[in-house]
């Protein structure tokens, strides 16, 4: 399946090869360049690409390109979930998964792949497991290895592996066992320049950072599971439950994992919480643009709207702006041509507004199009399709857990057309 | 750094290889540092005896080698430390090995014994990890202890170390392919294993060694897919792929029948001529031999046991089981997978890429399945091209009549868009939806001219492209298009546009007669700096202007033709040779000159512009091979559905009592334990036929297309009953003007088609095509006595007005003809007991039909009713006429039917063959058929010359009997026979337009082919009839009674009819 792995940081450096089987030269990734140069932006370099006698399946992470390189028919899904996979470990092992993480750790991340795969095909990619096998480097182990010469792998069989639940390994033992979920929603949503909705729907997650002892099993519950519309869980839920009763029932993961993810049906109508009144416009002559944007809250539930951030991508003709903002600041990159306006909290008293004139490059014909608007924001303690945690019960330990929930909504992919 | 690892690409450059490093600092030094002495240091950490050196130098090691940097000298020093006591520097020491083994195979010899050693520890991660290192060695020598070690590592206590032998399988077969027997005999071991952490490899080493070996799942086919939930994830994508084929191999198509529909369906979009003749034929051996389709259980229980996959967290699965369902489930349970696809887009780019390639390939075949979910495809601007131009491949497949208005608006952003590319891609979808979409082709037209005069300058020529391609299809309506392109040459530079202009204005110079000299004119001025494809149109447009308008045209031609006689490029010669020997009449010209003309000028087929993702679905959906349209290494064909499905008892397990039947009842037992099955599933059982769709719920869910084409039917069949209302009022008319209508009739089915169109041109703009139905059912009421007085005006039928709400309405032509001879009959042997013909006689409210959609049999439309005539050829039949229309615009011949498939003792008698049905003409037969006074339903064969339909026609009770006449007393006397068992009675209440004696009979008789039998009290109605093939009576009586509330007595020697008939005449009395 994969035969091996290279990564490319953004200056075109192979900084790590991996081989599972034969050793594959690295000119292979001579192809990889050629599509890369082809693309442009990063994010428009093929997932596959076709070479004479490999197929190379690259993914993009924090700036290091994940280059696989495959020689029979594998499904493309399954090498792309695998390299996330392999990238998400390497944040769960070192706190990040950027190039400087990688070099640093360069023993690690090798023991890490040769326990992730056997021939090109996963072996172990549960966090839990690994990190039975190989312990993460913190700077307590590190000073305790030097003096007691002990070393930082495993030498029995993770007790997940035999288990029919792989993802939580025995004996675990918290002296404060808790339990906290976080139910992030994110609005997804494309308005028009009237701000009427073309579309939106609510995604959601729920993140948890479970930290009990033993062997709990735990069933969560919810006031109106009916809202939710479709879902996938992590596989410690069991699904049978879930279609009959619609309780999420499972033992869960040591430590942090994302439980479930779910999507509210769109005939639920989706509340916006803010909306955007704009004007650009560009004059025919005299090479130059007004811009007037006011952000304003709306149905918000009584809650207040934070971190709000709108990003837009200018055209290329646009050379520099002059805005006022009634709050917040912005800049704007001449290179990258984004304006970035950070407003932060929104105030219903007084709506923020930005305002000012945009100066083109001269002789330049006015653009025809206008930018459109990505605006982010965030609200504390509201999950704005209504979703609640009900109760959440545990069996099988004797001890009370802290439990605790906690609701966010945040702006996803939120577009304003102009 | 850059500089070093580019130095130090090759291999084998040992003299230049970097020093080691500290694995924590990596980002030291460089090669010019690199001496031997570095090495020498780390050899003697390596022979030193404390473990910490040791591990140092290792780490140092792996370092060098996860940059790719040489460090193959150092083995000799490595290997020796393969039995240290530290597991740390034993894992590194086996990752060394594992990396430069096969470079030193003489050294790495010297580890064997440890491995070995290692294979019998009693720790099973070092068994398992010794046979890994092992067995990735990739030393040809060793293959006989791989293979012992494999064949032990088999039978090892531990899964864990099963699955290492699994793994090792692949890796021992990859050294030595030779090995193959003895590696199958190992698979077929493991594939027995009862656990789920093997499960997932045995099959991966199942994949890659001997996929063809398809007899070894058979024993293992049921304990796989019981154990699929429990396997960790990349096993389950291992599984389900591989178990798809197997399923391919071992099941009969679930979707035979809608199969053979659909493919005729879409061939009226894409289908070439030949092509469809082919097919044709593959279609009537099909059809010949279908059968009534039972899903073997194993297939069902693969379809249910991979469905809560869809819920995975891993990409991967989902899209596994996607196609699983996609390959192999009934059509009307595919719905289910588009809501987790659509989910997947959420994910990482990457992902999206893949799901939306895969998405595509799906809404060519099954459009349907997507359309719900269309909003999730529009696009963003911050998405990346290529994800842009998939998302705009899934749209253009999924427009269509109802949607395309929204499409287009979403695409008109688009436009505007500062991505260039994906503008271009924009136009040409547009242009697609408008080859696709009759209806909407003007106006995209319109929308792509006005683009035309766009600033830049890729939208314009891209628009022009296009545009192109539209007026091929309809050039005489728009040569004001063809002149305002032809000023365009002024301005537009790109070559691919300019050329595509003047094609145009060649091709229909004749639309454009004075402006096209005047073009060729400006075009021979700059012919020396055109692009080579210009200079061609250029030579085209003036050899096809000299050929229609030789007078203005001559010098110019032949001023060009000696330009590019000249030119640089030996296209443009030759082609200019060749045009001139051709067009400019000489003494040595052949005889291909004289037809010059129609060389030149004949009319060129419109171009198809069809989805690149066509066909793409002969590739196993997600695989690499379709995700690149090519055949990639190792790729299994997804083999064809067998004609007839393998012995299923092969799939049972050796424990004796467990066979097919047992199986079954111990499934369903289980599905009692778990209720999660049997809510999803409804009441399937293991044996459900998919050919009724109704027997899964997601066919209402998804809103498939099988679901509303019944809907359609649903509401035509709805208006064609209020149709009959309003017929049954006027009957009083007389027959002049029924005449009159009949002449004007076959007009208006010739028109039919059109009508069609507008309806659903309307229903376009109302929010959903069910809601408008339901609208429509509500407002019957109104319908009809709007309709009936419309009627009554005598407004033409042709009217429009009439159109727009009418859906098909064909009657029996001699329909009113047979009436009147019935009620005459009547009157004859009734005479003077007769109340009123009129109220007597079986009214004119016969109901039609549809044996056969217009689009289903390709342009063929067939309806039927029963027009309770007596069946001349035989009295026991009922008499059923058939209605042929024919809205293709070619003859159907030879019509006739074949091959009836009855139950034991009805009889068909058929009708004549039609041996020519001209196009937009119908004609009428009649046939007769014996149901043996059950309601089965004959199911036969339509034939044409070129195509077989599969029919059936199934009769409602009130038509399996005939009238009889009684009197009142011999009524009276007849009911009395038939009391106790054979009576039903019913309370029932009125609807409100029913209160009427009138009412009344024309409901029951219109219900059930009785007749009314005459009655002294008011306030009872009275009908007698006789079952056709028994001819046991059948008695039925009305009692009204105060506020609407009535009581219905139904007398039948055979209960059944009588229950049946009881139900439908309270149905037609109640509303």
């Amino acid at each position: 399946m994969i035969h091996s792995l290279f990564l490319i940081n953004s200056a075109g450096d192979i900084f790590l090869e991996k081989h599972w089987k034969s050793v594959i030269s690295r000119s292979v990734c001579d192809y990889f360049f050629e599509a890369q140069e082809k693309a442009g932006e990063p994010d428009n370099v093929p997932p596959v690409i076709r070479t004479p006698h490999h197929y190379l399946i690259n993914i993009y992470r924090e700036k290091i390109f994940f280059v696989s390189v495959i020689q029979t028919e594998v499904p493309p899904l399954f090498v792309i979930e695998f390299l996330h996979r392999v990238a998400e470990m390497f944040q769960d092992y070192f706190g990040e998964s950027s190039e400087a993480a990688i070099k640093d750790n360069v023993v690690i991340v090798y023991e890490l792949l040769e326990e992730m795969l056997d021939n090109g095909f996963p072996l172990a990619t549960e966090s839990n497991i690994l990190k039975e096998l190989i312990k993460p480097p913190t700077i307590l182990r590190s000073v305790v290895n030097t003096i007691t010469g002990s070393s930082n792998v495993g030498e029995t069989l993770p007790t997940g592996q035999l288990s029919t639940i792989p993802w939580r390994r025995a004996g675990v033992k918290y002296t404060n066992n808790e339990a906290y979920f976080d139910v992030v929603e994110e609005i997804d949503a494309i308005l028009d320049k009237s701000g009427t909705t073309v579309f939106a729907e609510i995604q959601g997650v729920i993140d948890a950072c479970v930290k009990l002892s033993g062997m709990p099993d735990l069933t969560l519950s919810f006031m109106n599971p009916r809202l939710l519309d479709d879902v996938s869980f992590h596989p410690c839920v069991r699904f049978k439950r879930w279609e009959s009763e619609r309780v999420l029932s499972f033992v869960p993961p040591d430590g942090n994992f994302q439980l479930m993810s779910y999507h509210v049906s769109a005939q639920n109508l989706v509340a916006i919480p803010v909306y955007v009144k704009q004007n650009i416009s560009f004059f025919e002559t005299g090479s130059s643009g007004r811009l007037d944007i006011t952000v304003g809250p709306k149905q918000t539930m009584g809650k207040t709207v934070e971190c709000v951030l709108v990003t837009i991508h200018m055209p290329k003709v646009i050379l520099s702006a002059n805005l006022t903002p009634t709050q917040g600041t912005y800049t704007y990159d001449p290179v990258t041509k984004i304006l970035m306006w950070d407003i932060g909290k929104l105030n219903h008293q007084k709506l923020p507004n930005l305002k000012g004139s945009l100066s083109l490059q001269s002789g330049a014909a006015k653009p025809e199009e206008n930018p459109s608007l990505n605006i982010e924001f965030k609200i504390q303690q509201l999950a704005i399709s209504g979703l609640k945690v009900n109760r959440l019960d545990m069996y099988g330990e004797k001890y009370k857990p802290f439990k605790g929930v906690k609701y966010v909504t945040k702006a996803g992919k939120f577009q304003v057309r102009t | 750094m850059s500089a070093s690892s580019a130095f130090n690409d090759e291999k084998g450059g040992s003299s230049s290889v970097g020093e080691p490093e500290y694995g924590h600092d990596p980002a030291s030094g460089g090669i010019f540092s690199s001496d031997y002495k570095r090495h020498d240091d780390l050899k003697e950490m390596l022979d030193s005896n404390k473990d910490s050196l040791k591990l140092e130098a290792m780490k140092r090691i792996v370092a060098m080698i996860a940059r790719g940097k040489n460090a193959s000298d150092l083995f000799p020093a490595v290997v020796k430390n393969v039995a240290c006591k530290n597991i740390e520097v034993k894992k590194l020491v086996y990752v060394y090995l594992v990396r430069y083994a096969e470079e030193q195979q003489d050294l790495a010899l010297l580890s064997i014994s440890t491995f070995q050693r290692g294979l019998k520890d009693p720790n099973q991660l070092i068994r398992a990890s010794a046979l890994r290192v092992l067995s990735s060695i990739r030393v040809t020598i060793i293959v006989p202890i791989m293979m012992l070690a494999i064949k032990e590592a088999a039978s090892d206590m531990s899964p864990y170390v099963r699955k290492t032998a699994a793994h090792a399988i692949p890796k021992l077969y990859s050294l030595d392919p030779e090995q193959k027997d003895q590696l199958i005999e190992v698979i077929e071991k493991l594939l027995a294993d009862k656990t789920t952490l093997v499960a997932g490899s045995v099959v991966m080493a199942f994949e890659e060694v001997c996929p063809e070996r398809i007899d070894l799942i058979h024993k293992n086919y049921r304990k796989l897919c019981n154990l699929l939930i429990d396997v960790e994830e990349w096993g389950q994508v291992v599984i389900i792929n591989m178990l798809t084929r197997y399923a391919r191999t071992q099941f009969l198509n679930p979707n035979i029948n809608e199969s053979l529909l659909e493919e005729s369906g879409e061939k009226a979009f894409y289908g070439s001529d030949d092509e469809e003749g082919k097919e044709e034929k593959a279609d009537a051996a099909a059809l010949a031999k279908r059968k009534p389709y039972v899903m073997d259980p194993d297939h069902r229980l693969l379809l249910r046991n991979t469905k809560p996959l869809l819920q995975s967290r891993n990409a991967a699965v989902v899209m596994a089981v996607a196609q699983l369902y996609f390959h192999l489930a009934p059509k009307a349970e595919v719905g289910v997978i588009a809501k987790a696809l659509v989910r997947l887009m959420r994910s990482h780019s990457e992902v999206q890429y893949v799901v939306l390639q895969n998405v595509a390939t799906m809404t060519i075949k099954r459009r349907g399945m997507f359309e719900p979910y269309l909003k999730s495809f529009y696009i963003r601007s911050t998405d990346p091209t290529q994800i842009k131009v998939l998302k705009l491949e899934v749209l253009t497949n999924l427009a269509n009549e109802t949607n395309i208005s929204t499409i287009l608006r979403e695409f008109q952003t688009y436009i505007k868009s500062m991505d260039k590319d994906f503008v271009a891609a924009t136009i040409q979808a547009i242009g697609r939806c408008a080859t696709n979409i009759g209806e909407v082709r003007d106006t995209c037209l319109n929308g792509l001219v006005q683009l035309l005069s766009n600033r830049d300058e890729l939208v314009v020529a891209e628009s022009v492209v296009v545009i192109k391609k539209l007026l091929q299809m309809q050039p005489e309506q728009h040569s004001d298009i063809i002149k305002h392109m032809a000023k365009l040459t002024d301005n537009i530079q790109v070559p691919m546009a300019r050329a595509s202009i003047l094609w145009l204005i060649g091709e229909y110079c004749e639309h454009v007669p004075k402006i096209a000299p005047d073009v060729l004119r400006k075009m021979a001025k700059t012919f020396t700096n055109e692009e080579d494809i210009v200079k061609l149109q250029i030579i085209n447009l003036a050899a096809k202007l000299y050929l229609t308008n030789s007078k203005q045209t001559k010098l110019l031609t032949q001023y060009v033709l000696n330009l590019a006689k000249y030119d640089q490029n030996y296209d443009i010669r030759d082609r200019a040779r060749f045009i001139r020997q051709l067009i400019v009449p000489t003494d040595k010209s052949g005889a291909l000159s004289k037809y010059a003309k129609k060389l030149f000028l004949a009319l060129k087929p419109a171009p198809v512009l069809e989805s690149p993702f066509k066909d793409r679905d002969h590739f196993q959906l997600g695989s690499l091979s379709h995700l690149l349209n090519t055949k990639a290494g190792g790729y299994q064909e997804l083999p064809d559905w067998p004609e007839s499905a393998p012995d299923p008892s092969v799939r049972n397990v050796e424990v004796p009592e467990w066979t097919k039947c047992t199986s079954r009842e111990k499934r369903k037992d289980k599905k009692v334990e778990k209720p999660f099955y049997s809510d999803s599933e409804g009441e399937s059982g293991p044996t459900e036929s998919a050919d009724s769709e109704s027997d899964s719920g997601s066919a209402s869910e998804s809103g498939s297309e099988s679901g509303s084409g019944s809907e359609e039917s649903g509401s035509e069949s709805g208006s064609e009953e209020s149709e009959e209302d309003s017929e049954s009022e006027e009957e009083e008319r007389d027959e002049e003007e029924e005449k009159k209508k009949r002449k004007k009739r076959p007009e208006r089915s010739g028109s039919e088609s059109e009508s069609e169109e507008e309806e659903e041109s309307e229903s376009e703009s109302s929010e959903s095509e069910s809601e408008s139905e339901e609208e429509s059912e509500s407002e019957t009421d109104s319908k009809k006595t709007k309709k009936s007085k419309k009627e009554k005006k005598e407004i033409s039928l042709l009217d429009l007005d009439d159109f727009e709400t009418t859906p098909i309405e064909v009657t029996p032509v001699n329909n009113f003809l047979s009436n009147s001879l019935v009620t005459d009959l009547e009157g004859l042997s009734l005479t003077d007991t007769v109340m009123n013909p009129t109220t007597i006689a079986p009214s004119g409210a016969v109901k039609t039909y549809e044996l056969l959609h217009r689009i289903t049999g390709e342009g063929l439309a067939v309806e039927y009713c029963f027009s309770r005539q007596p069946f001349g050829p035989d009295p026991h039949m009922v008499a059923v006429q058939i209605q042929f229309t024919n809205n293709t615009s070619s003859e159907t011949k030879n019509l006739h039917m074949e091959e009836p498939k009855l139950l034991s003792g009805m009889r068909i008698k058929e009708f004549p063959e039609i041996e020519v049905l001209p196009p937009g003409e119908s004609a009428t037969v009649v046939m007769g058929i014996d149901f043996c006074d059950s309601t089965q339903a004959a199911n036969f064969q339509l034939c044409t010359h070129t195509k077989k339909f599969f029919v059936s026609i199934q009769p409602p009770v009130g038509e399996l009997m005939m009238p009889v006449f009684l009197t009142e007393n011999e009524f009276k006397k007849e009911q009395g026979k038939l009391m106790g068992m054979n009576e039903i009675t019913e309370k029932l209440t009125l609807g409100e337009k029913c209160q009427s004696d009138h009412a009344i009979v024309q409901r029951v008789t219109s219900a059930a082919n009785v007749s009314r039998v005459p009655c002294g009290s008011d306030k009872e109605c009275r009908f007698a009839g006789k079952t056709v093939t028994s001819g046991s009576l059948v008695l039925v009586t009305v009692v009204t009674k105060e506020e609407r509330a009535a009581q219905l007595t139904v007398n039948c020697e055979k209960m059944v009819i009588g229950t049946m008939l009881v139900k439908d005449i309270l149905q037609a009395l109640t509303q």
